[in-house]
């Protein structure tokens, strides 16, 4: 099919925004029609996506797609620049999947205080900044959408939170605000001090692309470092990285279940994507310089996290340390600066937030029908509920890495890749990194089972005996979680698919492209490297 | 006889060229409320309630429009056909004209009309009606104008007491509430102090450099270089401790939570937007257009007030419980970020300035409009708990209130995102990276007040959940239909221009400030 498809990612991404307008328009007491209007809206733009999926020309997958370009603010040069490529792609299919899914899990069970009509609307304003995110090419775009994202999920958890719900939202809104402040201050420092005419644009420009491809190899490197330490802050509270990471464990255990699946399917993949698409493209030396500090964060949050869980006693919030350690593992992979290590970094947000948005699913069911999430007191729920306890093992299986589900693949490349890190990069530190993420996963099977034997296994305690609420598995549940269980099997069986289609990409935006002759820096000795750097510098100003 | 009658006096007192189209705006709002002062005192019985308001609110619009083939003209560049295109003085090059100050002229009027709209049921709910408050204003806005301007220290004084007395009125003006009398005393004593520090400062600058007028004032700084500077050192600092006053910069702040609590709420929406606007007019006028040349010896010294004022606007928010007060410090908070334009000193940090002063001025007065509406009569129950439960029983107000309040946090899709990065970009392509810095990071302090009070308003409340108070609450406070207006014309601003900054930005631009000489 041949058509201008200029506008296909723009009206994906604004569908769930005018449906969240329907929904808002629709008054309160035609709950039905709020909630068909709700789920519709959602497979609409999943059914774009499909589409998406089938037409993005998978042999081009390095190069951005369906690109549009429009005027925005023209005074600072801030366009509505959109687009799409191998990178943010899963993203965007992770999303349009997640977001159906939990409307329908929504649809069977209401969290109090009910008011479908507020929770949907939040819900798909929440959709729409997470695709304007995957999609923005323009810093202040991206910038925007990453922080409209906060307000749909703040009210989320203040709303329709847990007891503690308060502090939990007022935490996440101002952990990641602090963050944004400073990212933006960078962004800002970058559109100052870049030089957009070296690759044909004007001279200060927020274009990721032309950022990306090479306006930045005039900045100072010490500039260059502190630019990226602001943008690290930024997108390091979002992922969340080990000394940034205390607001996760409240607004997992304290939002609804919808606001937990969302916020570890998709939210907590704008940081790590952050980092793949804006910080490591547009400063590669300051990458290169930052990395083993981020490498070590990394495998400090995988210990962190895993130890964290083991010393919790609240099922959700032990699932919510699990995603600190299991984005140390995706942070560790994006630190090594290769290839390998980032593909596998892409392949581990896509599995984590299938699993990890599939536990917080559980979570969330046993809570509704056990009124507790305190694992002292749950049990044998193979024995009251066998088909949820079955597939509470199977996440946790492919959670803990088992080989042949989709978790596999993010955290055995990972590890691998800090075998062989970036020559740029210190190589013994990384291999030292790389001993202790692996008995990171030691741990991780270590609070998994434990988690499992907790719940899933003995005999149900005595208040739970006989109670008419434990139901199995309801079928509004099985159809919200049937499509994520297929795909972790599918994807930890073949994982090729994904593998191939992020590849080029990631491949492109390691490259340092400027003026034609690509010097692979990074792949230089650390003396050479950080020396071909400043070789490039002295080019560009050469070349005035 | 006749001969010598006819023959014109040789020593003539000379008189100034007057150049009346450039003084139209102003002679409308002035000469408006002049004459709205003598109508009422003259016909009182014979007028009816409803005049006074609709009079005020067609000067006001009348002033706008007669500042729109203003600014085509001062903003348009001088051509074979229209010689007289561009910024133009008059009076003596006292009074300048250029899109800086019909700027200002504009949002002045804006000002004008929503506050009156917003008066209108305020004064008649408080049962304390009449022509006084829209007269006061005019007056008040009128003084404004002039301050933004000024072309020589004098007339920028004139200005600055025309607005201010007006306002010390107004801040009083709930007389049977002791709280509003406290406020106008307060404002009153503490800002005479301040105008006559400004004084002493004009009168410091003028020692030093021979001259009031901007013009020759600039002249002789960028020509003359003074070997003793310390006089004109001294002026700058008086000034600037006059300027701050009024913006409400810290240390000069204290006044602000006191006046603002206590000060009959509509009333602070104007000092809130028009009286910050007129005296950060004022300090562009002054201190980056005429003190140009010696910006390295005022930067550092606005530098240093900006994060004061920052911190101080945002942390001390955090432990009040008053709504009038949290909006207090907000406001001190957002006069940091102004100053962090202003401490820019570019053209580019000027219009900065101008664009978050407009955007302040329609979120500060939409915000003030549901206070006002939700606090109920006497002005007394604004509270954090008072308005608790808002957004569920006045769902219209409340999600208003939201707008606004997201807008004064700096979030997307509103103007005051634009309104905040703007500046901050200001300050990044000054290289003060340390106070953009400093700025962001107040901004997130700052944004927890403006949650707490979101969470009151949606969250809160419980106690009223009871289905016939909640009908109560809903038939207490009707919107009437003047607040209904300001509140669709500002939520509808601060989302427009949330969305699409670029028209007020470019206005912004355009608006660069310029002495002329006339």
């Amino acid at each position: 099919m041949e058509f201008d498809n200029n506008w296909l990612l723009s009206v994906m991404t604004f569908v769930p925004l005018v449906g969240a307008a329907i929904v808002m328009a629709i008054p309160k007491a035609e709950e039905e029609l709020i909630k068909w209007a709700a789920l519709i809206t959602s497979l609409v733009a999943a059914g774009l996506g499909v589409f998406l999926l089938t037409d993005f020309n998978y042999d081009n997958a390095g190069e951005l797609q369906y690109v549009a370009d429009a005027q925005w603010i023209s005074v600072i040069n801030s366009r509505y620049i959109i687009g799409v490529d191998g990178i943010a792609l899963p993203m965007i299919a992770l999303t349009l999947l997640v977001v159906p899914l939990c409307i329908i899990y929504t649809m069977g069970h209401f969290p109090e205080p009910r008011n479908p009509k507020a929770l949907l609307s939040l819900i798909l304003i929440l959709e729409t900044g997470m695709l304007g995110t995957f999609i923005a090419q323009d810093l202040i775009l991206f910038f925007v959408f990453f922080e409209v994202v906060l307000l749909p999920m703040f009210f989320m958890i203040a709303v329709w939170g847990g007891d503690d719900r308060r502090y939990a939202s007022l935490k996440f809104f101002l952990y990641t605000m602090f963050g944004s402040a400073l990212m933006l201050v960078s962004f800002l420092a970058m559109y100052f001090l870049a030089d957009g005419t070296i690759v044909g644009d004007e001279a200060n420009t927020f274009s990721m692309i032309a950022l990306s491809d090479g306006a930045t190899v005039g900045i100072a490197r010490t500039s260059q470092l502190w630019i990226f330490a602001g943008m690290f802050v930024g997108f390091g509270v979002k992922v969340p990285m080990f000394p940034f990471h205390t607001w996760l464990p409240d607004a997992h255990t304290q939002a609804p279940t919808v606001g937990s699946v969302i916020l570890a399917a998709v939210l907590l993949k704008l940081g790590t994507y952050g980092f793949i698409r804006i910080a490591i493209p547009m400063l590669p030396e300051a990458a290169a310089a930052w990395a083993p500090f981020i490498g070590l964060l990394a495998v400090i949050g995988i210990i962190y996290g895993a130890l964290g869980c083991l010393a919790q006693t609240d099922m959700k919030r032990l699932i919510a340390f699990s995603s600190v350690a299991h984005m140390g593992f995706v942070m560790l992979g994006i630190s090594t600066l290769t290839d390998f290590g980032i593909n596998a970094a892409v392949f581990g947000m896509v599995a984590h937030g299938l699993i990890t948005g599939m536990l917080f699913f559980i979570a969330g069911s046993v809570k509704d029908r056990y009124h507790t999430l305190d694992m002292a007191r749950l049990g044998g729920l193979l024995i009251s509920a066998p088909r949820m306890g079955w597939i509470l093992g199977f996440c946790a299986m492919a959670s803990l890495g088992l080989p042949g589900l989709a978790g596999f693949w993010g955290e055995f490349p990972a590890i691998l890749a800090s075998y062989n890190p970036a020559a740029i990069l210190p190589e013994a530190t990384f291999r030292g990194y790389m001993v202790v993420a692996a008995l990171g996963t030691v741990l991780a099977a270590g609070y998994l089972l434990w988690m499992l034997q907790k719940t899933a296994m003995g005999t149900p305690k005595d208040e739970f005996v006989d109670n008419p609420e434990i139901t199995d598995v309801k079928t509004y549940e099985w159809i919200a979680w049937a499509p994520l269980l297929a795909l972790i099997l599918a994807l930890g069986l073949y994982p090729k698919p994904l593998f191939s289609t992020t590849d080029d990409a990631v491949v492109k935006s390691l490259q340092v492209n400027v003026m034609d002759d690509v010097p692979d820096c990074l792949n230089l000795d650390t003396d050479q490297g950080e020396a071909c750097f400043d070789d490039l510098r002295e080019q560009f100003e050469a070349a005035g | 006889m006749l001969n010598i009658l006819a023959q014109p006096p040789t020593d003539a007192i000379p008189t100034p060229d007057v150049a009346w189209s450039g003084l139209m705006p102003l002679l409308i709002l002035s000469g408006g409320a002049v004459l709205l002062l003598t109508i009422v005192s003259l016909a009182k019985d014979f007028i009816p309630r409803w005049f006074t308001p609709i009079y005020t609110v067609l000067i006001g619009i009348a002033t706008g429009v007669a500042a729109i083939p203003l600014w085509l003209r001062v903003t348009d560049t001088p051509s074979a056909a229209d010689p007289n295109n561009g910024p133009f003085a008059t009076l003596d090059s006292s009074f300048g004209v250029d899109g800086f100050s019909v700027f200002f002229t504009m949002l002045f009027a804006a000002v004008v009309v929503l506050v009156a709209l917003l008066a209108n049921d305020y004064l008649r709910r408080e049962d304390i009606d009449g022509p006084e408050f829209y007269v006061l204003m005019m007056l008040s806005a009128s003084g404004g104008i002039v301050m933004a301007s000024a072309n020589d220290l004098i007339v920028m004084f004139l200005g600055l007491e025309i607005l201010s007395i007006a306002v010390y009125v107004m801040a009083a003006m709930h007389s049977r509430r002791i709280e509003s009398q406290e406020a106008g005393m307060k404002y009153f004593v503490l800002g005479a102090l301040s105008s006559a520090v400004f004084l002493y400062g004009i009168a410091l600058t003028y020692g030093a450099t021979g001259s009031t007028n901007l013009v020759e004032i600039r002249e002789f700084l960028s020509n003359v270089i003074l070997l003793n500077d310390a006089l004109l050192l001294a002026g700058f600092a008086l000034l600037l401790v006059g300027f701050g006053f009024k913006v409400a910069a810290v240390p000069f702040h204290s006044w602000t939570p006191d006046v603002y609590q206590g000060a009959p709420t509509p009333v602070v929406g104007f000092m809130a937007s028009a009286v910050k606007a007129a005296a950060f007019a004022g300090m562009l006028r002054v201190f980056w257009l005429t003190f140009g040349s010696y910006r390295t010896d005022w930067q550092p010294v606005i530098y240093g007030l900006a994060i004061a004022t920052l911190l101080v606007g945002s942390f001390v928010a955090i432990v009040q419980t008053d709504v009038k007060r949290m909006l207090a410090y907000s406001s001190i908070s957002h006069a940091g970020y102004l100053l962090v334009g202003v401490q820019a000193a570019t053209n580019e940090g000027t219009a900065t300035v101008l664009f978050y002063l407009a955007a302040y001025a329609f979120m500060v007065i939409g915000s003030f409009t549901v206070i006002t509406l939700a606090t109920g009569p006497g002005d007394a129950k604004t509270s954090l708990t008072d308005i608790a439960g808002l957004a569920r029983t006045r769902p219209v107000l409340g999600i208003a209130l939201t707008v606004f309040l997201l807008g004064q946090a700096g979030v997307p899709f509103t103007s005051g995102f634009f309104a905040k990065f703007y500046v901050i970009s200001a300050a990044a392509d000054a290289n003060s990276y340390g106070l953009a810095i400093v700025a962001m990071l107040a901004a997130v302090v700052a944004a927890f007040l403006y949650l707490r009070i979101m969470m009151a308003i949606w969250l809160d409340g419980d106690e009223v959940a009871d289905p016939t108070e909640l009908a109560a609450a809903k038939a207490g406070i009707p919107v009437p239909w003047g607040a209904a207006v300001v509140l669709v014309v500002t939520v509808g601003f601060t989302l427009v221009f949330g969305l699409w900054p670029e028209p007020m930005i470019e206005m912004a631009r355009d608006a660069v400030p310029a002495l002329a000489i006339g």
